[in-house]
């Protein structure tokens, strides 16, 4: 079970306002964050990647505690090693699609099996800049799920990919995210990108 | 025609350059973390040669450095070094006047950086230090270049710090710039002409350098 207690303050154009979080989430469970634009989804997923730290909060993930302001517990991001899809990708300029997938982890068989099903093998060595949105967008999942993650955050993870590359991508991260044993989050403006994934949904509201 | 004040001011320039590397971006990555007002006075601190008269700068080294301050005494008799008058003096004091044309190029590529990258490198386990050198350092190569080639260039044209600190020792201290001051004062004008000459050649082939440089920094990483 992830037990999570968050309340952070955070800048609106209205002024400042408060994000609440308080849920439980079932181990492997994927999770439907939504919510309007600007209401904190992202921040919500940075909090639980340990890269933004709530005024008050408890993280649990299992016997781990990630967070607890209270006994001013606070895991880095490194140590709780989540895989996260960054909206912008957040891919290295420097690196070749190769070069993220090693940076991310030396497990050969399994950077050939995600270049597979990303299908991103004629491209191991093109830089960023010589990739599609698309194709930007499938290097950054892949990179995120080359740690074999325990907790996996998306954001805005499928935006980029067209119907019949999505739901094959989905269909096959499926399959890893069960191998793996990982309990996912995802954030996402549209219900029918993700309708492929079944779970719970966490609506994000603004106190 | 004497080359060695020439070679003078290529060593200095060079060797400041090679420390402002080792030290100039390791301080424009501290400072170019959330705003701080120990952050805010450093980087005042560090920004006054751009804005201070030389000369001033060189005034106050000079009393610092000479044998009679408690710095200058304790060098002298510990380690027997004496940095007044001296090259070493001289690579010391243009460590300092040169130190905001190092940092600022560098510390203004790393805040242009979307900080998704580094969080991104962070989230794989990856420390601070991996993700300085594998991930943001080499995002930032060409404001590397631009920023080494312009303290080389702003070294190379130090005159009132170099003579305040170093005077004009033949071979010691007798840098190009002052070489041209003293060929002017003796009426050498055209010892003079030849040492503005071989400055304004280096000087313009660095500047050509800096700009392609920045046509090629102006690109987005992702461009």
């Amino acid at each position: 079970m992830m037990e999570i207690s968050i309340d952070k303050r955070i800048k609106t154009y209205k002024g400042s306002s408060r994000l609440i979080v308080k849920t439980n989430i079932e181990p492997l469970s994927v999770t439907k964050v939504f919510g309007p634009s600007g209401v904190g989804k992202t921040t919500f997923l940075k909090i639980l990647a340990g890269l933004i730290s709530p005024e008050n909060g408890m993280i649990k993930m299992g016997d781990e505690l990630w967070l607890d302001t209270g006994q001013r517990i606070c895991r880095s991001p490194q140590q709780r090693k989540v895989g996260f899809v960054f909206q912008d990708y957040a891919l290295f300029p420097n690196m070749t699609v190769m070069d993220h997938l090693l940076y991310a982890t030396p497990d050969k068989p399994l950077i050939e099996r995600l270049l597979e099903i990303g299908k991103m093998e004629t491209f191991i060595k093109h830089r960023p800049n010589h990739l599609s949105g698309g194709q930007q967008q499938r290097l950054a999942i892949l990179r995120a799920l080359a740690t074999a993650p325990k907790v996996l955050l998306m954001d805005e993870a499928f935006s980029a990919l067209d119907d019949d590359l999505r739901e094959s991508l989905i269909e096959d991260i499926k399959i890893l995210l069960k191998e793996f044993g990982t309990t996912t989050f995802i954030v996402s403006h549209h219900l029918q990108e993700t309708v492929s994934f079944t779970g719970s949904s966490l609506k994000i509201e603004l106190d | 025609m004497e080359w060695t004040p020439i070679w003078l001011s290529l060593k200095l320039a060079g060797i400041t350059t090679v420390i402002l590397l080792v030290i100039g971006i390791p301080v424009a990555y501290w400072l170019s973390g959330r705003s701080s007002i120990p952050r805010v006075i450093i980087e005042a601190l560090l920004t006054m040669p751009l804005v201070l008269p030389p000369s001033v700068l060189g005034f106050y080294l000079l009393l610092t450095f000479s044998p009679n301050s408690a710095l200058g005494a304790w060098l002298l008799h510990y380690f027997n070094v004496s940095l007044v008058f001296s090259f070493p003096g001289l690579v010391v004091a243009s460590v300092i006047y040169s130190l905001p044309f190092m940092v600022s190029p560098v510390k203004s590529a790393l805040l242009h950086l979307p900080a998704s990258l580094a969080q991104a490198s962070y989230t794989m386990g990856k420390s601070r230090t991996e993700t300085f050198f594998r991930v943001l350092l080499p995002n930032i190569k060409s404001s590397l270049y631009t920023a080494a080639v312009l303290t080389f260039a702003h070294t190379l044209g130090e005159f009132g710090v170099v003579l305040m600190i170093g005077g004009k020792l033949e071979g010691i201290t007798k840098v190009a710039s002052i070489a041209v001051y003293d060929a002017v004062d003796n009426n050498q004008f055209m010892e003079a002409n030849q040492y503005s000459m071989v400055l304004f050649a280096i000087t313009f082939i660095i500047v050509i350098l800096v700009f392609i440089f920045n046509r090629n920094a102006a690109k987005g990483p992702l461009e």
